[in-house]
């Protein structure tokens, strides 16, 4: 294995050094050794060419479902991984809804270790169950999860609907610093629904989610936060009114970030009159009003984070009567396609905003350690060939299912490889 | 019928009545008309689809159309195959799709299928090269059944053109709704819609159709009146207090009729729940088409087998 390597003329971004240069990255040993524009190498030293490449601190998604435990049929730690590195992740924050649920310092163990074992390149960070088997009744031995590694509490597939209890996991967990992350579902009002509630809904005579199931919880949680305090993220949030309840939110400087999902940007409900299963996510795609919103949300910063929900289901369960396929859909290998060819191209985004979004903010919600593209620093990469045409090929995804709404679309942007923890793993 | 060449539909599948066109459905009723003259002769058969193997995939109980499909694709002499599940395929651990497959390495023609969950007849084009007719799909369409009343209507007023026709009822758990609303609309008719907020999709006013939440504010303006079955069974208890309730605000009585210039055509869809959303006296008057309804059901699906089933394969 090569122990040094050049990542020659990339195109380097690094919010937290406020770099945005052409220069050479020299890397020995996992850490960073020199940074100039003309290095000398070695005969050993690795060159990779980067022109026209971007280099930025490595991305972190802090929404994934690896599966693993209990759903290895869909994705395992293993197959997970390789699809987020080929997706363009150093780390990964993994949700807790397996079987067993995250709920244990064993199960968090577990998982750590098998990402140890599989691929090493992409961290791993569990996120525990917020209430016990995530039946939203009791609260998780949290202070255990926390001493395990857990970076995050959290039920999501379920919200954690009794308000006493959201109230108590912010109280518990602040003591150890882990953010609670919501999923905002009001499950009264969505019922049965699998689909937005709109005119589409109308036509199709389908069971909808109104809006409201959303934002009547997060409006309630940001109450409950305030009155007492605690580190709060909303996660995959998909209406316009919650994105202004985010705002406001924030004006009162309350400790609360959010997140929003590349196919919740990137398509309407319009898109379910094909009546293609992978369609289905939770919460369901909206209408055009509140993509819109959610690019003025990601552009004025009221949204933090851009997560992939990374939602692996096989064919068996997808290929099915709508009503009775699975909510979700895979996001590792398109997000970075999606956000180029949907945020960046469109003026929507600078790339230094993005790679906030994508890299500096998750870190910073779960307190993981900041990346510094600084000599003497780990070196822990994302490359980007941003002028890169390509067309999704499910069947090229590294991750166990294909479930994919976007197979065969046209994006532009596409991750060209990662470097962590002394390795280089270049994507397909 | 033979003489001259039949005039042939744009579609290849019956999958609703949504962007279907003026065309098609004049041809559909019209030939539905053609076959209530076969309804009427002492031998009630023709060799039309002699040799067509026909499935009926009846995933949802619904004995009156199952037995309007059977006894239309008898009446063409096809081959008919009964398949009926109650409940989700998925729960008997053999996927709709597996099931679908297997039904189909039996070689068969075509395919009427009743499924809870809207999109499924869509979903069996993609997966089945046998022609399929939507028998219901869950709260989305059922176009044989819209067809069928506007063939009853076309009958009673010699026009769709610029009739006035109030559908009554649950219309967010209606499929019937959706199917006449879309095929009347494109016929020129116009739609009111009546019932409970509580009844009503918010976003149906999108669909060109008037709404009201009182059936005495419809009953003066309307030629006709489709009137839906209450399903109170198959419904949260949040969308109405109770039958008794229904009935006093939304119930087609006789005394609420009598308020119309002129006697309304009744429709319903049946089963009907008598005195909850229709009185007895209404179902039974000489302005209900209701048992007019069901023949022309067995005739206008005569048609539409009849023509779906002579086109070739479809594409
Ligand atoms: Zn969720």
């Amino acid at each position: 294995m090569n122990s040094s390597y050049l990542f020659k003329n990339a195109h380097v971004i690094d919010p937290l050094t406020k770099t945005d240069e052409i220069t050479s990255v020299l890397v020995e040993n996992g850490n960073i050794k020199k940074i100039a524009k003309k290095i000398s190498t070695e005969k050993n030293t690795r060159v990779i060419d980067c022109n026209g490449i971007i280099l930025a601190p490595g991305f972190c998604d802090m929404h994934t479902h690896l599966r693993e435990p209990g759903y290895e049929h869909k994705e395992t730690i293993e197959t997970g991984l390789t699809s987020a590195a080929n997706g363009g992740f150093t780390a990964v924050a993994c949700m807790p809804n397996t079987n067993p649920a995250v709920d244990s310092a064993a199960t968090v163990e577990y998982i750590k270790s098998q990402a140890r074992k599989s691929v090493p390149a992409v961290e791993v960070f569990p996120i525990a169950a917020a209430t016990k088997s995530r039946e939203g009744k009791e609260l998780s031995p949290i202070a255990e999860l926390a001493e395990a590694g857990a970076v995050a509490l959290s039920d999501d597939g379920s919200p954690v609907e009794n308000a006493d209890l959201v109230r108590r996991i912010l109280e518990y967990g602040s003591m150890y610093n882990l953010p609670f992350i919501q999923h905002c579902e009001d499950k009264s009002l969505a019922g049965k629904g699998v689909i937005n509630e709109g005119f589409i809904s109308t036509t199709l005579g389908m069971s909808a989610i109104p809006r409201l199931a959303e934002t009547t919880m997060l409006q309630r949680d940001v109450q409950i936060v305030e009155y007492v305090k605690g580190k709060y993220h909303a996660a995959h949030l998909s209406v316009k009114e919650s994105i202004e309840i985010m705002r406001q939110a924030k004006k009162k400087k309350l400790n609360v970030s959010c997140e929003v999902t590349p196919h919740h940007f990137s398509l309407t409900d319009e898109e379910v009159r094909s009546f293609n299963t992978n369609t289905k996510m939770n919460p369901p795609l909206r209408t055009q009003d509140d993509v819109d919103e959610l690019l003025v949300g990601l552009h004025d910063g009221t949204i933090d984070v851009i997560a992939s929900d990374h939602a692996p289901h096989s064919i068996d369960e997808k290929d099915v009567e709508y009503i009775y396929a699975p909510f979700g859909i895979v996001g590792f290998e398109t997000t970075i396609g999606l956000c180029v060819t949907k945020l960046i191209e469109t003026k929507t985004l600078t790339w230094k905003q993005l790679i906030d979004k994508l890299s500096v903010n998750p870190r910073k919600i779960l307190s993981l350690h900041e990346i510094k593209i600084e000599v003497g620093e780990k070196a822990n990469f994302t490359l980007i060939d941003a002028k890169k045409e390509w067309t999704v090929d499910v069947q090229q995804f590294k991750s166990k299912s294909k479930n994919s709404p976007f197979d065969k679309w046209k994006l532009k942007g596409k991750a060209m490889g990662i470097y962590n923890n002394g390795m280089y793993i270049e994507s397909k | 019928m033979t003489e001259t060449p039949t005039p042939k539909l744009h579609i290849n599948h019956l999958l609703g009545m949504e962007n279907v066109s003026r065309e098609d459905i004049t041809l559909m009723l019209d030939t539905g008309m053609s076959f209530r003259e076969v309804l009427e002769r002492p031998i009630k058969k023709v060799p039309t689809l002699n040799g067509k193997t026909i499935v009926n995939l009846f995933f949802e109980s619904s004995t009156r159309t199952r037995i309007a499909f059977e006894l239309a694709e008898r009446r063409l002499s096809a081959d008919v195959v009964n398949f009926a599940a109650s409940g989700s395929s998925v729960s008997k651990g053999e996927t709709f799709k597996d099931t679908v497959k297997n039904i189909e390495a039996m070689k068969i023609d075509m395919i009427v299928v009743r499924h809870e969950s809207p999109g499924v007849p869509l979903f069996l084009t993609r997966i089945s090269d046998a022609t399929i007719i939507n028998a219901g799909d869950g709260a989305h369409e059922h176009p044989t059944q819209a067809l069928l009343d506007m063939m009853t209507l076309r009958e009673k007023f010699g026009t769709l053109d610029g009739l006035r026709v109030g559908i009554v009822g649950d219309i967010s758990h209606s499929r019937v709704a959706l199917s006449n609303i879309y095929g009347l609309k494109t016929m020129g008719a116009k739609v009111s819609l009546c019932g409970p907020k509580t009844m009503m999709p918010k976003f149906i006013e999108q669909l060109g159709v008037e709404v009201f939440h009182n059936i005495d504010d419809v009953i003066p303006n309307v030629d006709a009146l489709n009137v839906l079955r209450i399903q109170r069974e198959r419904l949260h208890a949040v969308l109405f207090p109770s039958n008794e309730e229904y009935n006093k605000y939304f119930g087609v009585t006789k005394k609420r009729l009598e308020k119309a210039r002129k006697p309304i055509t009744i429709l319903h869809p049946g089963p009907i729940n008598r005195d909850v959303e229709i009185s007895a006296d209404v179902a039974d008057s000489e302005h209900s088409f209701i048992l007019h309804q069901v023949l022309n059901g067995v005739a206008v699906r005569m048609g539409i087998l009849f023509l779906l089933g002579t086109k070739g394969k479809a594409n």
